[in-house]
């Protein structure tokens, strides 16, 4: 029961954890009128009871290195144990004001993985600026806006986005002012030319795309789709969450986009955090290059400069040079795979998520037939008589160690269970997984409750999510009223 | 084979025959041709030694210095075992807490975050994190504009610069105008701020500790904002929130900031944290996650993401932010911070560096050739002038192993003559001695 408390649930009255030298100076006294008038009510605790609490707190985690934790467009990989050895190196924790001379070393980090990730998606030139991919979709579609607004093309106010996009994509369009229009998906998920053609004219801006979509399909159209939106003077985004497949052996650039950004924490394994810091490097053409976040980090002859570009840039989007810390681990990766294994990423990743996706069709429904990318989406069981839901899948898997797979994403489908197992997991990890799989299945046509009940095994069963929103309770001291 | 790619042969093969297809390239039949077969210019496969003796080529081109500035990221002292605790692959290596039954680890963390940034603010609701304090500035100017459907916002010009910047790109986007309220003496020109509120301004933006380091008096901010319903929005460096005035006792309604002075390491700017707290008025136009309370069908206590219909991944176009993955282990480093730096630690910490900085400044001013600037209260960044070139005395510093101060007139080119210097309890009374010295030789 100890181990369910809350920090400040543990914390004793004058206890510490910390030790500071004993200070050297004299006391200077802060005029009380600055001076906060009732006390912060941090916890007390002794260093043991901190490192003891937060033990705890992680076991009620599922993590990569745990088990399979196939999340679809997340690209849940292996991250490398020497990422956060390489990251943690104090000569890489320097202010960031300390002057060029003294930081060439991480600076040529930035420029070397702003350079390698051009190579591999086609586009010119990155910057590593953008914090996660929802803020590298932002400073993109920024760019798309300025691009428009330098050449006084006011009109252009819209931006085509499928319906089976992520939410973040429609959301950073508004944010950016820009208005989201919507493009019908044909059945695979694949981007219908007949009605992109109907939405195409003076007031299009661009359009943005994820290839492979969330389906898993890859647009085989794209270049057929990318002169369109071309010829009427749309520029074409791409969004990096579905990299990992063609890792190496397709380019967005040769597709014709013009801007995109990558998720370092899931193409590059840096890794996720349980929701950051990730990082989102955004790229463009070389026609958009002024137009990158300010400031800009270049190669002048042998040295690494700093560079503001505010007067041309859509601006700066970040305090300082983005996650730097972050950016290390993804050069770190980028080196230990190197161009021997590169084009291995997305051609294994591809194979695993095809063989999963025929061994369980006899027991889910898949909508979309054929070969899929890193990714696919089930909908739900096939058998539905007996009323299991796609949740009560994912909470049944739960009770097996199993993480499951994205649920109710893409919206296309009413009971999308989206699947996509990395290039890091083993033949034996992924049979283990479609035993469990028709398992689970099999349950929902013998037992329904049972899985209905799921699950059984976890720290907490199911949650009353309702009576959170209703009634919020978002700190401590709300629960002692 | 490759240590990431755990396939054999043998498994290519059978998985290959279910699936159907004679080998992995036909996985990959409908990508147009053209767009294949590529040959690119990457490096080569690095092993584990290898990746070493890269990173320390690459280390020894850089050279660490004893930092005497600060400006928006501090030298602060980070206790050993919040590294440790936050590597543990349960809180590293797992993503968003969609499934709350295996998520509680990080749900249980984030709800003592945002009840950790609620004592300092002493506002009633906090997010799960945002990505820097620049981008929460910015996103509190969002729920201000969208909360009085007003265009435009005041930003003070004691703000730091480079948040201002930032402020302005998203404001230029979303078509927000920013409008600024004067600095006078180093601090917020409140008749100049007076004279330009109006119902046209959804609300103010300062800063405080300010940009000069200036403990600013906010204390008349709020009736002035009433008279326009106008929403108090306070940059606060959290660090001194043991110690200084909270947000709500100011009557702010936004508090934001940048988490880095809670002993995050300086890491060249990033990672670092933005948090955002404000009133339960406002709760629901807030931006992100936020954790909350709920119990399972047990009734067992447990923790559960909230209110997510505001965010994107429901509300879509309709959203006013578009954030997703934000800084989320590093608010688990807070967490872990403010817990073993405790209620006295904190305190401590920002006394000790409250003292040095005051050290060093009336040490420096004891010198001929540099003097104030400003006659208010500072904490620990603090304007010093001097007729002395900055790049004379930065090489001098540089070149004894000290990353000297932030020379103002980068931003601003009325302070030319104007130095920002800082120091921390990391600070000891011979570095800060030595510093002097060099200064008085020049």
């Amino acid at each position: 029961m100890y181990y369910d408390s809350l920090i400040f649930e543990i914390s004793n009255k004058g206890r510490v954890g910390y030790s500071l030298p004993k200070s050297e100076f004299k006391s200077y006294n802060i005029p009380k009128n600055l001076l906060r008038s009732t006390e912060a009510n941090l916890p007390e605790v002794s260093e043991l009871e901190a490192v003891r609490h937060y033990t705890n707190v992680s076991t009620k985690n599922f993590g990569v290195e745990k088990g399979f934790y196939p999340l679809g467009s997340c690209t849940m990989k292996y991250n490398p144990k020497i990422n956060q050895d390489i990251s943690n190196m104090s000569q890489f924790s320097l202010h960031p004001y300390a002057p060029m001379k003294s930081i060439q070393g991480i600076l040529e980090i930035y420029y070397e993985t702003q350079r390698i990730l051009s190579e591999l998606s086609g586009l010119h030139t990155f910057s590593l600026n953008p914090y996660a991919g929802a803020h590298g979709e932002l400073a993109g579609l920024m760019i798309m806006r300025k691009y428009h607004m330098d050449r006084n093309d006011t009109k252009r106010t819209k931006v085509i986005v499928p319906d089976s996009a992520h939410g973040t994509n429609p959301a950073s369009a508004t944010v950016a002012g820009l208005i989201s229009v919507e493009v019908k998906s044909n059945l695979d998920g694949t981007v219908n030319i007949e009605s992109l053609k109907e939405l195409l004219n003076d007031e299009i801006a661009g359009i943005m795309l994820t290839n492979p979509n969330t389906a898993g399909v890859f647009e085989k159209d794209i270049l057929e789709i990318a002169k369109l939106v071309h010829d009427i003077g749309g520029l074409l985004y791409y969004d990096g969450a579905n990299l990992n497949p063609i890792l190496g052996l397709a380019r967005p650039g040769d597709m014709g986009f013009d801007i995109m950004h990558i998720n370092l924490h899931k193409t590059f394994s840096t890794p996720h955090g349980g929701g950051g810091p990730g990082s989102g490097p955004v790229g463009v053409v070389e026609s958009l290059v002024k137009y990158l976040p300010s400031p800009v980090i270049k190669k002048q002859g042998e040295k690494y400069i700093i560079e503001d570009s505010n007067e041309t840039s859509i601006g700066q989007v970040s305090h300082f040079y983005g996650n730097i810390g972050v950016v290390t681990k993804a050069y770190t990766y980028l080196l230990t795979v190197g161009k021997e294994n590169m084009a291995n990423i997305g051609r294994y990743s591809v194979l695993n998520a095809n063989y999963i996706k025929e061994s369980l069709k006899d027991d889910y429904l898949l909508p979309i037939k054929g070969i899929c990318k890193h990714e696919f989406v089930f909908d739900g069981l096939i058998d539905k008589s007996h009323h299991v839901t796609t949740l009560d899948v994912a909470k049944r898997l739960l009770d097996y160690d199993v993480h499951p797979p994205t649920v109710y994403f893409p919206l296309t489908f009413k009971e999308s269970l989206m699947i996509e197992p990395p290039e890091t997991e083993s033949k034996a990890t992924i049979d283990d997984f479609i035993e469990v799989m028709r398992t689970v299945a099999e349950e929902a046509r013998v037992t329904p409750d049972l899985v209905k009940g799921a699950p059984y095994n976890t720290v907490v069963k199911r949650l009353d999510e309702a009576t959170a929103a209703r009634k919020p309770i978002v700190k401590y001291s709300d629960l002692l009223k | 084979m490759f240590k990431f790619l755990p396939h054999t042969e043998a498994d290519i093969k059978e998985m290959l025959e279910v699936i159907g297809v004679d080998n992995i390239d036909d996985l990959f039949a409908e990508i147009p041709s053209e767009l294949m077969g590529l040959d690119l210019d990457l490096p080569k496969s690095h092993s584990e030694l290898e990746i070493y003796q890269r990173f320390n080529e690459l280390a020894a081109k850089n050279k660490e210095l004893i930092p005497f500035i600060g400006a928006g990221a501090y030298d602060h002292y980070t206790p050993s075992v919040i590294r440790h605790l936050i590597e543990r692959q349960e809180f590293l290596t797992a993503y968003t807490p969609y499934q709350p039954e295996i998520s509680q680890g990080t749900l249980q963390y984030i709800f003592e975050y945002q009840s950790l940034i609620c004592e300092l603010t002493g506002l009633d609701v906090s997010n799960a994190s945002m990505y820097d304090g620049s981008t929460a500035t910015a996103e509190a100017m969002f729920m201000a504009t969208a909360a009085r459907k007003r265009k435009s916002i005041l930003v003070s010009r004691t703000v730091n610069p480079n948040i201002i910047k930032v402020v302005e790109t998203y404001a230029l986007y979303r078509n927000l105008k920013v409008e600024y309220v004067n600095a006078i003496n180093g601090i917020t020109d409140i008749e100049d701020f007076k004279t330009k509120n109006s119902k046209d301004y959804a609300g103010i933006i300062v800063q405080n500790p300010n940009y000069y380091g200036i403990i600013e008096d906010y204390s008349a901010y709020r009736e002035i904002l009433d008279e326009t319903k106008g929403i108090f929005i306070m940059n606060h460096d959290p660090s001194t929130l043991g110690i200084l005035k909270s947000p709500a006792e100011y009557g702010v309604d936004i508090a934001v900031g940048d988490g880095q002075p809670l002993g995050i390491p300086l890491q060249f700017g990033g990672p670092y944290i933005g948090y955002l707290a404000t009133t339960t008025k406002l709760m629901r136009k807030m931006p992100g996650r936020i954790c909350g309370v709920t119990k399972d069908t047990e009734g067992k206590r447990a923790f559960v993401l909230t209110l997510q219909a505001r965010e994107q991944h429901i509300r879509r176009e309709k959203a006013n932010s578009n954030i997703c993955s934000n800084q989320s282990l590093i608010a688990l480093f807070v967490t872990i911070y403010l817990a073993i730096m405790g209620k006295k630690g904190l305190i401590e910490a920002q006394t000790n560096s409250y003292n040095a900085t005051h050290y060093l400044f009336d040490e420096v001013t004891k010198l001929p050739k540099f003097n104030k600037v400003f006659d208010h209260e500072f904490f620990k960044d603090v304007a010093i002038k001097t007729e002395l070139d900055h790049e004379v005395i930065n090489n001098k510093l540089y070149e004894e192993g000290i990353l000297g101060p932030l020379h103002l007139g980068k931003y601003d080119e009325k302070m030319n003559n104007v130095l920002l210097f800082s120091a921390t309890e990391k600070r000891t009374k011979a570095e800060i001695d030595k510093l002097v010295k060099i200064l008085e030789a020049l």
